[in-house]
């Protein structure tokens, strides 16, 4: 089956030049092509026109790096649910779709070029604390420190955070507390993280605090558009963590 | 800047005096409508219980300055809430598109919050600083004109979507979220919305329509 699809699509030749829409008849697709494939097809065109194409970033194509991402008709990674960008596919369109396709937006994330953003505020929050300081070494027996199974499963489920950054661009407010949740969470919920926990709460939550992003709203839009289906109860704890980090332990 | 003014000055900090004021008018909001029930039992009941309030004098000074400073920060810091959020996403997407994470409650919170304040500097115009009357006249006769017992039921309607949003998300910020209860704390708190906002609208509703109304 073939489409023909109206894109809308966000030009903006760098960080401090304005940006705007353009549009673009895509030309028959094939059902079968992925998203980013749309846009490769869309690339050759335009080059072969001598137009700049557009820039957009990916990597692993199979949604766990957390490279790509783009706000789909105002929905971060499309309309589709628990998946990225690089995974969507144009059987979820229907013919004569117009598509309107904006980077992800957040004052925390600077737009480089047309989709691709600057997401590296997210690897900030990483370093001032995402981490457990381990002696290295030979590899530890198995089973050393146990971790019951369910416990195993929690901190697995936070541990799916790619990083994409799609729950900033989809809060109204521009948060990262979805991400820094999830990221806090992983290793609050397993023995090995217990030793920096309350350092790594108040570490993370204020270099949180200060690369721009906003304040949680608690409006859930983080969790909906996130292509893991990281909880909020990420958030919860974080605010616990933080919570008690900040009330009932000695560091400051 | 010492530990407690580092915490309360992060974002989580200040979602937690969101929070624990929220909670805390929340309750008085339930205190007030506990005792405005007496209203339902007509008027020698009301005149009693506004008698028996004003009774109690020195603590019903205590009880009026708590809740101003409380009033205060909660409304100080919501507004610097909405404005670092307002400044975190300063181009907004051309096509909104909600997941459906967002409520009309949670959507609308700063402005049902204008209202209610609005509401709350006519109300306290009206009753508390305004004694030419007994209570349950001026009740009786400001509720019984169209104009104001309108604007009375819409200032409940923000109440009842400040709350709708405001009692789960308090909770929420405190970090109470637990598998087994989650559900239950949200439809909880919508439920006690819906009750004291239905509750309260019965009195400018009973004021609007019914002649014998604290005859
Ligand atoms: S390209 Fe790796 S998640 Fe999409």
């Amino acid at each position: 089956m073939t489409i023909n699809l109206t894109l809308r699509i966000w030009r903006q030749p760098g960080p401090d030049a304005p940006g705007a829409f353009r549009t673009y008849q895509s030309g028959p697709l094939s059902t079968d092509l992925s998203f980013l494939e749309m846009l490769d097809l869309l690339n050759e065109r335009l080059s072969l026109a001598g137009e700049e194409p557009v820039a957009f970033d990916h990597d692993c194509g199979e949604g766990i790096c957390g490279t790509c991402g783009a706000v789909v008709n105002g929905r971060p990674h499309g309309p589709v649910e628990r998946t990225t960008l690089c995974q969507l596919h144009l059987r979820h369109f229907n013919d004569g779709d117009t598509l309107i396709i904006e980077p992800f937006r957040a004052r925390a994330f600077r737009i480089e070029k047309d989709l691709v953003v600057d997401r590296s505020a997210l690897e900030r929050i990483i370093q001032a604390g995402g981490y457990v300081s381990v002696n290295t070494g030979s590899a530890p027996e198995a089973n050393t420190i146990p971790v019951p199974q369910p416990t195993a499963e929690a901190a697995m489920s936070s541990a799916e955070c790619i990083g994409c950054g799609a729950c900033v661009a989809a809060c109204p407010n521009g948060a990262a507390m979805l991400f820094t949740g999830a990221k806090v969470s992983q290793l609050a919920l397993l023995p090995q993280g217990q030793p920096e926990r309350t350092r790594r709460a108040l570490d993370m939550l204020r270099a949180m605090d200060g690369l721009g992003f906003g304040n949680c709203g608690n409006e859930r839009e983080c969790e909906a558009a996130c292509p893991k289906s990281i909880s909020i109860r990420n958030i919860a704890r974080l605010n616990r963590e933080f919570l008690r980090a900040s009330f009932f332990s000695e560091e400051e | 800047m010492g530990w407690l003014g580092r915490t309360l000055n992060s974002s989580i900090g200040k979602k937690t005096v969101m929070a624990v004021t929220g909670l805390s008018l929340g309750l008085f909001v339930a205190a007030h409508l506990a005792g405005l029930t007496s209203i339902f039992r007509g008027r020698v009941a009301f005149a009693a219980y506004a008698d028996r309030l004003h009774d109690l004098a020195l603590l019903l000074r205590l009880g009026e300055i708590f809740l101003l400073v409380v009033f205060l920060l909660h409304i100080t810091v919501g507004l610097l809430l909405f404005l670092e959020n307002r400044r975190a996403k300063p181009i907004r997407y051309a096509v909104r598109n909600s997941a459906s994470g967002q409520t009309w409650g949670s959507q609308t919170m700063p402005y049902t919050g204008l209202c209610l304040l609005l509401f709350l500097g006519y109300h306290l115009a009206s009753f508390s600083l305004n004694d030419y009357a007994p209570i349950d006249v001026l009740l009786r006769e400001s509720l019984a004109q169209p104009a104001t017992g309108t604007f009375y039921l819409i200032a409940l309607l923000a109440l009842g979507l400040h709350l709708s949003h405001g009692l789960w998300s308090s909770l929420q910020s405190l970090g109470l979220s637990h598998p087994k209860y989650d559900q239950f704390l949200e439809s909880g708190g919508v439920g006690i919305s819906v009750f004291i906002t239905t509750l309260f609208s019965l009195i400018p509703i009973l004021a609007l329509f019914w002649p014998g109304f604290l005859g």
